[in-house]
């Protein structure tokens, strides 16, 4: 009979065993949280999942997240694809395809919340997928939200990991794993040592929240790795609320609550013994709030004397979450070497914006450069020069789809429309005026504005977009901290290479040393048969046409308004004056200055781009008192005067 | 022999005559004045335009007679307005609180009356403390002191730096356009302490005036315009004729010249550029509150721009010019954009003049740089003279 019994047990065990070995079973033991799963409890079942080591198991749980499994009416399973009311179902473990009529089975839907928990469970399987991008995204998935869990099969995955690229990104991962959640304190006290010469945000946000600490305030020093003590003093009433909130002192009364008391304590036109009329004094109001307070109807008052004594019977310090001081002293040293990198790193940065900075002053300003500093006429419409060269690229775009061609066609039709507006004003204008360098400066603006408004009427007052190509769209990116976008590298070298034109143009062509003749002494010039209307007109036509160029490069990054030229015009003046008027050299030094010093500014004050311009408006204004001549001031008989 | 100062100037005489007759003229026929032909917002118009007339000669002096083309005037209007806008912002705010604070059952300490006043007055730039520069907004005899001088001692120091380093020409318009471009930026950011983009607003609400009709402020807020421009008329008058006036138009004429018969150049400018500050300061103190609002943007480069405009539309080198030429583009501004002008129909197109007005008047200054330096005073000098009377 025992033995018989014994016999049943034996086979009823052997037929559990069999059954664990298969999903089906498995989720039919938890039936009830495979159907409506909750992101807390669904733990337990994907634990059992991954301990079975079943190979449909991945498959599984991604159906499943998929929201492609289905359960019968009565209980069952299935992957199942429903298409005009039938399924197409397969066996969750032999893999069987049948098809069914849609009626009997409920799709199961779970939530986002329990994806997300199915999504960290199937990354294991996913980082050993033979799919190289399936490995990316899992990869991904772990740098997203990091959990102790991941580190196991995430080191497990490197050894046989073939892509060299991915690997390198999984021996970074495990280490920053490693640096949270690592078994010992000595392999995470090495892990947060290799991440000192990281600067990247992951690496720094790991050590912050190995470094993360919570405040307290108690009568004795507790217990815990401590980080800090906290000097109260400093700031007496936010860390008296601290008590407050931690009920180890009464709350203070603010004056609010000193007038609600009092008004709610008038009795018979006094408050204790002292005249309610007398109450817009803030003394006696404390004197009659005391009173009442000594009375009992309303508890005592906190005096700044009672506060700090409350204060000084308290500690109050910052605990780190980590308990080990070995782990914490680590993380501490290795953020600080990091933040000194980030430091450097932030310098070359900013370097490299300043530069893109001064790049674009540069560029508004050398058209200016020529016909101011060479000419010696003002032309308030340069900046409006600079708006048609934008336009004309928005209206090439407008008919060339392809972006790339698109800029191609605008760069020197830009020059040609504004070369030509420049000759027309030159002629129709700005001849009449050479002796009159400040009516050309009032006449130039009445031209601003007139074109500005034009614009406006063609154009409407919204913004119009001139869209860089593709291959201008990204951004070179060194590491966390240092990256540019590829215009502004593009305009930098737009601005090397009108550098290098201009230059040779002046120095070493005949148009070039006409110009200059012209510059130094009309009439002489006009002597040696040089024309010096023409120059004039080809040499202001050259400004214009440079502007016109400058206007599309500065649209690709900016938007087209009508009011573009005048957001330029006041900074490109600055830029050609400070750097000495004259002088193509000076202008580059006076963009590289003003660029540098802008981004300076912004760096010591990073909330405020509007003060930084001020104070460089106003360095700059300082700076013409010291130098009225600019950085590169010309000598002897070409200064002129 | 030394005639008298009005036989002098004959101007003078005909302008005061002129002016009067037109603020008796303006008031008669104002509401106040019983008629009302002219409507209380016209009034303010012609009281603001008075104003702008006022910092029309203040620049006509320094650039007409003394050649510093100076890009920065408005934005010595715009500290005159804010000086007093402070005054009557705080003022006006004070007065609302503290009948709000009045239904307290307790009588309010004076704490609390100033916190509730910071917090009406800064809540939009979201603050509601006192920022240092409002220290005396309280008092209205110290902020019109402000009126005058703030403007004066900014203009003085800036002067003092351009001059001494012998800036001149265009590059000293350039600068003074810096100038006022920095002070225009600075008053944008909200921690200035003048709430940033918001400006100061409410200023025709004069304090201490709630129970006078608006018609009636207008027409006293118009005719201390009028005195205004009567005053600085007579005072740049004085300034630009005499031996003064003589030194600061051979300044303009040949400064280096000048300089060699020894004559200290430098404090010449000075004078007058921080007296034309401080004029143009007070113009700026009587718009404002006639214009109801202040912001940054009324100080922005393009404002300074289109004083230089005006009086070089009415005719420069000649104080009536400057009158003629703001009172003529702004008024015609006003009217252009103001939707009343007739659009014209061209069949293919209309010409809408809210659209085209400034094309116009760009254009304009255009042929009047080229072709009639000028100005409409010009016009003046073709009526026949006497015979024998020599300028």
């Amino acid at each position: 009979m025992l033995r018989c019994l014994f016999a049943v047990m034996m086979v009823l065990c052997t037929v559990t065993q069999a059954a664990a070995q298969d999903l089906q079973s498995i989720l039919q033991t938890h039936a009830e949280e495979v159907a409506s799963p909750s992101r807390n409890s669904v733990g337990t079942l994907l634990d059992e999942l991954v301990a079975s080591g079943l190979p449909q198991v991945p498959a599984f749980l991604e159906q499943w997240s998929d929201k492609n499994v289905w359960q019968r009416d009565d209980g069952l399973f299935f992957i199942g694809i429903e298409e005009d009311d039938v399924l197409a179902l397969r066996d969750v473990d032999s893999g069987e395809d049948s098809t069914a009529a849609a009626d009997g089975f409920t799709q199961l839907k779970p939530n986002g919340g329990v994806r997300r928990v199915i999504a960290t469970a199937m990354v294991q399987f996913q980082l050993l997928d033979p799919d190289l991008t399936r490995r990316e995204t899992a990869i991904a998935s772990i740098a997203r939200r990091p959990e102790a869990a991941q580190l196991a099969p995430l080191l497990a995955s490197i050894e046989d990991e073939t892509d060299a690229a991915l690997r390198a990104r999984k021996i970074q991962l495990a280490n920053i794993l490693t640096a949270r959640f690592g078994e010992t304190v000595e392999v995470r006290i090495a892990a947060i040592e290799s991440l000192s010469a990281d600067v990247s945000v992951e690496a720094r946000a790991v050590l912050n929240q190995i470094l993360s600490t919570r405040e307290g305030a108690d009568i004795e020093q507790p217990e815990g790795n401590l980080a800090r003590l906290l000097n109260p003093l400093e700031a007496p009433d936010t860390y008296y609320a601290k008590l407050v909130d931690a009920d180890l002192a009464p709350a203070p009364q603010s004056p609010d609550d000193i007038r609600r008391a009092l008004e709610a304590n008038i009795v018979e036109g006094r408050i204790g013994d002292i005249p309610l009329v007398q109450m817009d004094d803030p003394t006696l109001r404390i004197a009659a709030y005391a009173q009442l307070a000594d009375a009992g109807v309303v508890p005592a008052l906190i005096t700044p004397a009672l506060r700090d004594a409350a204060l000084a019977r308290h500690v109050f310090y910052d605990l780190y979450d980590e308990p080990d001081p070995q782990i914490t002293t680590a993380a501490q040293t290795a953020l600080s070497s990091v933040e000194a990198r980030v430091g450097a790193a932030q310098v070359a940065d900013l370097t490299l914006d300043a530069l893109s900075l001064a790049s674009i002053f540069f560029l508004a300003a050398i058209g200016l450069a020529i016909t101011f500093g060479v000419m010696g006429v003002i032309n308030m419409a340069h900046g409006e020069f600079i708006m048609m060269g934008a336009y004309t690229g928005y209206v090439v775009q407008l008919f060339i789809p392809s972006y790339t061609v698109s800029i191609f066609v605008a760069l020197p039709l830009a020059f040609a429309v504004t070369f030509g507006a420049g000759v027309v004003m030159e002629r129709l204008v700005i001849s009449r005026l050479y002796h009159r360098p400040l009516e050309t400066l009032l006449a130039t603006f009445g031209i601003s504005i007139a074109l500005q408004q034009i614009a406006k009427n063609i154009f409407g007052t919204q913004a119009r977009p001139l869209t860089s190509p593709d291959w201008l769209a990204g951004a070179w990116v060194v590491n966390d901290v240092i990256q540019i976008s590829y215009i502004r590298i593009a305009i930098f070298v737009l601005a090397l290479l009108f550098l290098g034109v201009i230059l040779y143009i002046l120095r070493r062509t005949r148009l070039g040393l006409e110009v200059r003749a012209v510059t130094q002494n009309p009439g002489m010039a006009a002597s040696m048969g040089i024309n010096p209307d023409r120059i004039n007109m080809l040499t202001f036509g050259l400004g214009s046409g440079i502007a016109g160029i400058a206007g599309v490069a500065i649209g690709l990054y900016a938007k087209v308004t009508s009011e573009m030229g005048a957001d330029y015009i006041v900074q490109s003046f600055m830029t050609v004056v400070v750097g000495g008027v004259g002088n193509v050299w000076g202008t580059l030094a006076g963009a590289t200055m003003i660029g540098f010093g802008q981004k300076g500014i912004e760096w010591l004050n990073p909330s405020n781009t509007l003060a930084a311009q001020t104070y460089m408006i106003l360095l700059v204004i300082l700076f013409i008192q010291f130098r009225p001549k600019g950085i590169v001031a010309l000598k002897g008989r070409a200064a002129g005067d | 022999m030394q005639s008298s100062f009005i036989a002098r100037n004959p101007s003078v005489l005909w302008f005061l005559l002129a002016l009067s007759a037109f603020t008796v003229l303006v008031s008669l026929l104002s509401e106040a004045g019983g008629s009302a032909l002219i409507s209380t917002s016209f009034l303010k118009t012609l009281g603001k335009t008075l104003c702008l007339c006022l910092v029309a000669i203040a620049m006509d002096v320094v650039w007409g007679y003394c050649g510093i083309l100076s890009l920065g005037h408005f934005a010595f209007f715009g500290i005159g307005g804010y000086a007093i806008g402070m005054w009557l912002m705080y003022e006006r705010t004070a007065e609302i609180v503290t009948t709000s604070l009045d239904s307290n059952i307790l009588p309010p300490t004076p704490d609390e009356i100033t916190d509730a006043i910071g917090s009406q007055i800064f809540g939009v730039v979201g603050s509601n403390d006192f920022p240092l520069i409002w220290a005396f907004s309280h008092s209205l005899t110290l902020q019109l002191l402000a009126v005058v001088l703030v403007p004066g001692l900014l203009a003085l120091v800036f002067g003092w730096l351009a001059f001494r380093s012998r800036v001149t020409g265009v590059y000293l318009s350039i600068l003074t356009q810096a100038m006022t471009l920095a002070l225009s930026l600075h008053f944008f950011q909200n921690d200035t302490g003048l709430r940033g983009n918001n400006g100061l607003s409410g200023l025709q609400n004069i304090p201490g005036l709630e129970g006078v009709p608006q018609a009636t402020v207008s027409l006293w807020f118009f005719w201390a315009s009028a005195f205004a421009l009567g005053a600085g008329y007579v005072l740049f008058s004085w300034v630009v004729s005499g031996k003064l006036g003589s030194v600061i138009r051979a300044i303009r004429d040949d400064e280096t010249r000048v300089r060699f018969l020894g004559y200290h150049v430098e404090s010449y400018k000075l004078f007058v550029f921080t007296l034309t500050a401080m004029v143009a300061g007070i113009a700026g103190a009587l718009y404002y509150p006639q214009a109801g609002i202040i912001n940054p943007a009324e100080i922005a480069p393009i404002a300074s721009i289109y004083l230089a405009v005006w009086v070089a539309i009415g005719g420069r080198g000649r104080l009536y010019g400057a009158v003629i030429g703001a009172a003529v583009v702004s008024l015609m501004s006003s009217w252009f954009t103001g939707g009343s002008a007739p659009d014209i129909n061209l069949g293919v197109y209309v010409i809408k003049w809210t659209d085209w007005w400034l094309v116009l008047l760009g254009l304009t200054f255009v042929a009047v740089t080229l072709f009639f330096p000028k100005g409409i005073g010009g016009l003046f000098d073709l009526l026949p003279r006497r015979k024998g009377d020599t300028k």
